[in-house]
């Protein structure tokens, strides 16, 4: 009986064998199909997306601009150990590769990287690079000396020694308001220097701000919205996502000339007699608070519109004919059900102004700057892309650990709920 | 449609150079690009046009929005194919720095004396003027202001100030209130005590300032009555002027800064390069230049040669030129950067 069965299903076997493997086929062909679908988004997301962002993330620790064009002083000028000056070897590389950097532009590359170092690196070496002798049998130590002292100095070839390194740590401690001192351990920077953990705080303040506005208006309107019958709701609806169909700088422009101190808003509150004089609502906080929540605002209301909308209006009766204040019927039985969509809500509010750059510079004062104007900054008017990348790296990474402490609370929230 | 037009022209200019070519031998065709806009339209009639027609070389005009890193493209691969291009000062210093272009051959230009000291540089020949001034609506201030110390007097001239959102223009103007002469004023500015200085005299009035962002906000400010005067461009102050405004320009402290040609490095026509520098520079196409646009001419002598009403308005005009500093363009470059930092690290307490 056994060996029957046996040869019965291994002869059985081989037609099912051919199946599963028709089958594997099929299923194979299938998953390169789907792949070939996808490719091409995941194509545009590594080249918009993880490109950019991890080439931005290399550039605020890059440090291979003096390394790339004069690759044997950065060598040479490694094994130095500080003290005094370098030998010979390190003056002739450094020579050598100055006078052949101004091809191919490599000599602005390293002007501007020792310009980080002090200020007046790029005039020294316009300088050096004139006095530079034709010939090459000479003892560069003392040719450089003589063409500007600085060159035997220790702090010159300190300088030089930092840049050396294929990555700095420079920009991001910049960007934290700290540097290296001279012996290398790190210290905050000169008081009169201070910036950027102010803007960083600054930054933090106006978005969560902002955020909170957006939600305390909101959602009393997506509340309205979602209650009211269909017809109605839609025109406000339309009215809603209006600005949408704006520009941004024409909002931000309108809310220039209402709030101006000759504006609609100042000369309404002066006609009524509430004030005597304008006051300043705009180039301050309160400018940019207005503006932004004004950007920002539908994308609080419809994610919190699209749940509201399906929050069946019945619990919350039952919970006041069940003896619930009304109150209490709304805020127990109410706000939990719409919580997914207030974190939908806030989420995308927050991280959105986070990054916002026109309007606050439009509207705002000098202490009003977020982080993004100062990315800009570096990008545009110095061309400092390294403290840009700085800047950068840590609004994303402030921005990640937010939302994942975000993400938690909202969870466990929703768990203790249900 | 811009770049469209700028196409045809240049396709009609090549074709008419090719037929030059034929004829003339000699006569060459040089690339000269500009920013473009109301200035390029200006520099077509004054400079290019009247160039070609004495001459018999073509002139294939373009356009750019500034962008360095083209220029550095060509020079680095090889293929240049811009002759003469307008740079404005912190790009002629970084580019001459970065030997991306010809050294100027003033001998050969033999224009040295001709034009204003800030027009002659190792690798640029200034071609405009503009200015950075003090503006105010004079039927709002009791009398006159004449210097950048009765910017700071308050209690004479109440009301709020609008200056630039940044350390450039703002530290200049501090120390010339604060009584330092034009002369001294970076060599004052590149001591960290003269940079306390300015911050010190800034302190003075930072509850009465407005600081601007834009070039359009302070005509603006000062025609809603926003501010009672303001640092300005001296080409916006003279378009309100036109629209009818009464504002009006203090010359005495401004601070003047230029457009340069240079030439590209490598370019395969330097002498006719130099030809049009040369034209460019002459009183008359300089005269024209400035009566279709406020900016300055960089040769006095066509001052002269504009109306009176005109010639009051030009940062150059001998008048506007006294006590008028000209932007120390290398300072900016190299401390811009821990300039701007400090500035915004003082506005922001």
């Amino acid at each position: 009986m056994t060996s029957i069965t046996a040869n019965h299903t291994a002869t059985d076997n081989q037609p099912i064998a051919g199946l599963k493997a028709q089958l594997r086929r099929a299923e194979r062909m299938k998953k390169i199909k789907a792949m070939l679908l996808v490719a091409p988004l995941a194509l545009f997301l590594v080249i918009a997306f993880v490109m950019p962002i991890s080439s931005m993330l290399w550039r605020s620790i890059d440090n291979t601009e003096v390394g790339s064009v004069m690759p044997q002083t950065a060598a040479a000028i490694l094994d130095w150990d500080g003290q005094g000056i370098p030998d010979e070897a390190v003056f002739a590389a450094f020579a050598q590769e100055l006078r052949e950097s101004r091809a191919g532009g490599g000599l602005g590359r390293i002007g501007r990287r020792l310009n980080y170092e002090d200020p007046t690196f790029r005039s020294l070496l316009t300088q050096t690079l004139r006095g530079l002798p034709a010939t090459t049998e000479v003892t560069w130590t003392e040719e450089l000396i003589g063409i500007n002292a600085r060159w035997n100095e220790t702090s010159t070839w300190l300088a030089v020694q930092r840049t050396a390194p294929t990555v700095t740590d420079r920009y991001l401690l910049a960007a934290l308001d700290l540097e290296r001192a001279e012996a290398g351990q790190i210290a905050k920077v000169a008081e009169n220097q201070r910036l950027y953990v102010q803007v960083f705080k600054r930054t933090l303040v106006i978005a969560g701000g902002v955020t909170l506005i957006c939600l305390f208006l909101g959602f009393p309107l997506a509340y309205l919205l979602a209650t009211l019958p269909t017809s109605k709701s839609n025109l406000l609806l339309i009215c809603v996502l209006l600005p949408f169909w704006t520009s941004l700088l024409v909002r931000t422009a309108a809310w220039i000339v209402l709030l101006q101190s000759g504006g609609l808003v100042n000369s309404g509150l002066m006609w009524t007699g509430i004030i005597d004089a304008p006051i300043q609502l705009v180039f301050n906080r309160i400018g940019v608070f207005f503006a932004m929540v004004h950007v920002l605002l539908p994308f609080m209301i419809l994610p919190l519109y699209s749940v509201m909308k399906s929050v069946p209006s019945t619990y919350q009766r039952a919970a006041i004919s069940l003896g619930a204040h009304p109150f209490a019927a709304f805020w127990q039985v109410y706000v939990p059900q719409t919580l997914s969509g207030i974190a939908a809500g806030t989420i995308l509010v927050f991280i959105m102004a986070l990054g916002y750059y026109i309007t606050p510079a439009l509207v705002g004062g000098p202490s009003d700057q977020m982080v993004s104007y100062y990315v800009a900054y570096y990008t545009n008017t110095t061309n400092n892309w390294g403290m840009a990348a700085a800047l950068g790296a840590l609004l994303l990474i402030v921005t990640l650990l937010l939302y994942m402490v975000y993400h938690k609370l909202v969870n466990q929230k929703q768990l203790v709920r249900s | 449609m811009k770049l469209k037009n700028n196409m045809t022209k240049q396709l009609l200019t090549g074709g008419l150079l090719t037929a030059g070519l034929a004829l003339a031998g000699n006569a060459q065709a040089i690339t000269v690009i500009s920013f473009g806009g109301a200035s390029g339209d200006a520099m077509q009639e004054a400079y290019y046009a009247p160039f070609s027609q004495q001459t018999g070389n073509a002139v294939t005009p373009g356009d750019y929005n500034g962008e360095f890193a083209r220029i550095r493209a060509m020079v680095e691969t090889g293929n240049v194919s811009w002759d003469v291009v307008e740079v404005e000062s912190p790009e002629l210093a970084r580019g001459c720095f970065e030997g991306l272009f010809e050294p100027i051959n003033w001998e050969v230009l033999g224009i040295a004396d001709d034009l204003i000291p800030a027009a002659v540089t190792e690798c640029g020949v200034g071609t405009f003027v503009w200015s950075t001034v003090l503006a105010y609506d004079a039927d709002r201030l009791p009398r006159s202001p004449e210097s950048w110390a009765d910017f700071w007097n308050v209690e004479e001239f109440p009301g709020t100030r609008g200056l630039r959102r940044g350390a450039k223009y703002t530290l200049e103007f501090a120390l010339l209130a604060d009584g330092v002469s034009v002369e001294d004023v970076y060599d004052v500015l590149a001591t960290p005590e003269g940079v306390d200085r300015a911050f010190a005299k800034l302190d003075e009035i930072k509850p009465h300032i407005q600081w601007w962002e834009a070039g359009a906000q302070p005509p603006q400010w000062l025609v809603a009555g926003d501010v009672v005067m303001s640092s300005a461009y001296n080409g916006r102050i003279a378009a309100a002027q036109e629209e009818g405004r009464n504002l009006e320009i203090v010359w005495n402290g401004s601070l003047y800064d230029l457009d340069y040609w240079a030439i590209v490095q490598g370019s395969n026509h330097v002498e006719t390069a130099h030809d049009f520098i040369r034209f460019a520079s002459q009183p008359e196409p300089q005269a024209e230049y400035s009566s279709r646009i406020p900016y300055g001419p960089v040769n006095p002598a066509a001052i002269e040669l504009l109306t009176e009403k005109q010639a009051s308005r030009m940062p150059t005009a001998e008048a506007n030129l006294e006590g008028a500093l000209a932007v120390n363009t290398d300072f900016w470059v190299d401390f811009g950067e821990e300039l701007e930092q400090r500035f915004n690290s003082w506005a922001s307490r």
